[in-house]
C-alpha cells in the first residue's frame, strides 16, 4: 500500500469506513431526490425544449434565421462550439492527466468531471453539425464511397481534422467514463432493494463481480486509456485552434493559438467543474470527500492556466506590434477600441484579472468566492471565443466587406437550449449515477483518510517511544 | 471423479485477507479467485496472477489504426483522386504526410482505445444482461472474499489458516464434481 506522509492534508475527512463510503455515494440514488432537484431539472428541461424548438426552426427555415452575415460567417455557432469543447477538456484532464501524475485528489471529482465532459461534447456537437447549413448532408464529411466519382473529403483541411478529432474525443471519453462506472454500478446493484432499481443497475453493471483478475485488467485498461486520453486533450483543442490558425485572417493566423486554446480550455473547464461540484457537494452532503483542499487545488490549476491565457494575450499584442504587419496590428486595435470593444474588455477583466485573485489563500479556500469566480471565468471564456471570431471577422482586409453583427433570438435560443441540455443531463446523472468514483476512493482510504492518518501517527509515535 | 468443497473466506479488511492469501499459497493451496470492493495493491503477486496483456492488445489495435488511416488517405488523396487543393503536394504520400498527421494520430487513438475496451469487456464477459459474477453481494460494498475449491484434506488446512488470520466468516457453499481430464 502506498504510504503517504501523515502531515499531508487528508483527502477523506472524518472516520470513514469502506461501508460508509458506499453509504454516502449510494444515498442520493437510493433515497428520495434532493430538495429542489425536480425544480431545477424542470427549469433545465424547459430551456432544453426551447433549444430544440429553435434547432427545428433553424433546420426548417435555414441559417438565415441566425444573425450570421457576409462578414460574420461564423458567429455564435462556432463561439459556442469552441466554448463547449473547451469546457469538456477539464474532465479528461482530471481523469487522465492527473491519473498519470498520481494525483490522488482527482478521485473525488473525476466521475462528475468526466460526465461533464461528455455532456459538454454533446452540446458542442450540436453546433458543429448544425452550422454546415444543410445538416442532412453532414454524412459527406466522412470518407464514404459515393456517386460523385467518389468525391473524397479534403484531408488537408483542419475542418476535417476536427471531425476525426472530436469524434474520437467524444467516443473515447464515453468509453473511459463507462468503464470506470462499471464497478460502481456493481456496488449499487448489490445494495439496492427496489425491483426496478435492481433491474436497471444489473443491466448497467454488466455483471461486474470485482474479482482480482478483472480488477487487474481494469487497472491496466484505465492506465492505457488515461495514456491515450492525455494526448487527446492536447491534440483535440489544438486541432480546433487550427480551424483559425491555418487561415490567413489577421488576428487568427498566429502560432500561439494551439497552446493558448488548450490552456484556455483547461481554464474554463476547471471553472465549470468547480461550478458543478460546489453545488453537488453541498446538496448531496459530500463535503467529506470534496474537501476545501480539492477546491484549492482546482483553483491553483485555474491560476496557472489563466496566467498562461493572460500571457498569450500579451504575446499576441507584442507580436502584432513587433511584426510590423498593419493588418495584424489593426485586428487588435479593433478588438480593443472598435464597435465591439465592450466584449473585449469583459473578456480581459474576467479572464486576466479574476483568476489572479486566487493567489490569495483566503479567496481560493472560500466556497462562495470560488463559485462566483468560476462563473465569471466561464463568462470571460465565452467572450474570448466571441472576440476571436466576431469582431475579427467584421473587420478583415477589405473595408468594403466590413459589416455589423447582432445575434438573432434563435442564436441565443439554441445556446440557452444547450445549457438546458447540459443541466438536464447532469442533473439526471447526479440522481441515477454515482457522482463519485467510490471504488477508487476506497483504495486511498487507509493512506489518505483523516482518522487513519491520526491513528497511524499515534501508532508510529508509540513505536518510536518504545524503541 | 473428484469432489471439491467450495469455501468462501469473508474478511472485513484487506490486510488480514492478504495475510491469509500468503499463508494459503505457502501451504500449497490454490486460490481460485479473490473478490474485493476495490483493487487491492499487491494482490496479483500474492495470489499468483499472471500479468494482463491488455496493453499489448491496445498497442496492436493502435498500429492497426495507424495503418488503416495511412492506407485510407494514401488511397483517397494520392491514388484515387489527387485533387489540386491550393497546390498542396499529392504525387507521393511522403510529401503530403504533415497534413495527414492529425488524422493518423486520431485514428490510432480511436482504434487503440475502442479495440482495447471491447477486448476488455469481452474477456471479462462484462456484457449487458450478464449475471453478477461475485458469489456474495457484500463484496462490492466492504467485504473481501477468498474463493476456494478444495478437496477434504486441503479444506481442513485452509480452514485453520483462515481462522488464524482473522477471517470474519467461513462459508461452505456446497460441492463441485470435477471430471478428471483425460
Amino acid at each position: 500500500m502506498h504510504a503517504e506522509s501523515e502531515i499531508r492534508e487528508p483527502l477523506i475527512e472524518g472516520n470513514k469506513t469502506y461501508r460508509q463510503i458506499s453509504d454516502d455515494i449510494i444515498a442520493p440514488i437510493e433515497g428520495k431526490a434532493a430538495k429542489g432537484w425536480y425544480t431545477l431539472t424542470t427549469i433545465m428541461a424547459l430551456c432544453f425544449l426551447w433549444g430544440i424548438g429553435c434547432l427545428a426552426y433553424t433546420i426548417g427555415v435555414g441559417i438565415g434565421s441566425w444573425g450570421s452575415n457576409n462578414g460574420a460567417d461564423w458567429a455564435w455557432d462556432i463561439t459556442n462550439f469552441v466554448w463547449w469543447i473547451g469546457i469538456g477538456h477539464a474532465g479528461t484532464l482530471i481523469s487522465a492527466v492527473l491519473l498519470l501524475f498520481r494525483q490522488k485528489w482527482r478521485m473525488a471529482i473525476n466521475r462528475s468531471a468526466e460526465a461533464m465532459t461528455i455532456f459538454a461534447v454533446l452540446c458542442a456537437a450540436i453546433f458543429v453539425t448544425l452550422h454546415t447549413g444543410r445538416p442532412w448532408l453532414d454524412y459527406m464529411l466522412f470518407p464514404l464511397p459515393n456517386q460523385f466519382g467518389s468525391l473524397w473529403p479534403n484531408f488537408n483541411s483542419p475542418l476535417l481534422w476536427d471531425v476525426f478529432a472530436v469524434s474520437t474525443y467524444a467516443t473515447v471519453s464515453i468509453v473511459f467514463w463507462y468503464i470506470g462506472l462499471i464497478p460502481d454500478f456493481g456496488m449499487i446493484r448489490d445494495r439496492v432493494v427496489k425491483p426496478w432499481q435492481k433491474k436497471m443497475y444489473s443491466l448497467l453493471s454488466f455483471g461486474w463481480g470485482g474479482s482480482a483478475r478483472h480488477w487487474s485488467r481494469f487497472e491496466e485498461v484505465s492506465l492505457v486509456l488515461a495514456g491515450l486520453s492525455t494526448p487527446l486533450v492536447f491534440s483535440v483543442h489544438s486541432i480546433v485552434s487550427f480551424d483559425f490558425a491555418t487561415s490567413i485572417v489577421p488576428g487568427w493566423h498566429t502560432t500561439i493559438f494551439p497552446p493558448y486554446f488548450v490552456s484556455g480550455a483547461v481554464f474554463s473547464g476547471f471553472a465549470m467543474v468547480l461550478t458543478l461540484m460546489l453545488v453537488v457537494r453541498k446538496i448531496y452532503k459530500l463535503e467529506a470527500y470534496v474537501r476545501i483542499k480539492h477546491i484549492e487545488y482546482m483553483n491553483i490549476v485555474i491560476i496557472v492556466t489563466g496566467s498562461i491565457v493572460g500571457v498569450a494575450y500579451l504575446t499576441e499584442l507584442f507580436v502584432a506590434w513587433y511584426s510590423g504587419v498593419e493588418w495584424e496590428q489593426y485586428a487588435f486595435l479593433n478588438r480593443a477600441t472598435g464597435p465591439l470593444a465592450w466584449s473585449y474588455w469583459i473578456m480581459m477583466s474576467c479572464n486576466v484579472l479574476s483568476p489572479q485573485l486566487f493567489w490569495f489563500k483566503k479567496i481560493r479556500t472560500s466556497v462562495l468566492a470560488t463559485f462566483i469566480l468560476s462563473i465569471v471565468v466561464n463568462i470571460g471564456m465565452w467572450f474570448e471565443r466571441f472576440v476571436i471570431i466576431v469582431p475579427t471577422l467584421l473587420r478583415t482586409y477589405l473595408p468594403s466587406t466590413w459589416n455589423t453583427y447582432t445575434p438573432s433570438f434563435i442564436d441565443i435560443g439554441i445556446f440557452v437550449g444547450t445549457i438546458g441540455m447540459f443541466g438536464t443531463f447532469f442533473l439526471l446523472f447526479s440522481r441515477f449515477f454515482p457522482v463519485i468514483a467510490q471504488a477508487e476512493l476506497k483504495t486511498i482510504l487507509k493512506a489518505s483518510g483523516q482518522q487513519q492518518k491520526l491513528d497511524s501517527a499515534k501508532h508510529s509515535h508509540h513505536a518510536a517511544a518504545h524503541n | 471423479m473428484a469432489t471439491k468443497q467450495i469455501i468462501h473466506g469473508v474478511f472485513g479488511d484487506e490486510v488480514p485477507m492478504l495475510e491469509a492469501c500468503k499463508k494459503l499459497r505457502a501451504a500449497g493451496i490454490r486460490i481460485k479467485e479473490v473478490y474485493t470492493p476495490m483493487p487491492v495493491h499487491g494482490i496479483d503477486a500474492i495470489i499468483g496472477l499472471p500479468r494482463t496483456r491488455m496493453a499489448i492488445c491496445a498497442f496492436i489495435y493502435g498500429i492497426t489504426g495507424t495503418s488503416l488511416a495511412t492506407l485510407m488517405m494514401w488511397y483517397m488523396m494520392v491514388h484515387d483522386w489527387p485533387n489540386d487543393i491550393g497546390g498542396k503536394p499529392t504525387w507521393a504520400y511522403y510529401m503530403a504526410v504533415p497534413a495527414f498527421i492529425p488524422i493518423t494520430f486520431e485514428a490510432t487513438v480511436f482504434c487503440a482505445a475502442h479495440g482495447m475496451a471491447l477486448t476488455y469487456l469481452l474477456r471479462c464477459w462484462l456484457v449487458p444482461g450478464a449475471k453478477a459474477k461475485n458469489p456474495d453481494p457484500r463484496t462490492t460494498d466492504d467485504k473481501f472474499l477468498v474463493y476456494l475449491e478444495l478437496n477434504e484434506e486441503q479444506a481442513k488446512k485452509a480452514d485453520v489458516i483462515l481462522k488464524e488470520t482473522g477471517v470474519e466468516e467461513v462459508n461452505y457453499k456446497g460441492t463441485l464434481q470435477i471430471e478428471p481430464k483425460y
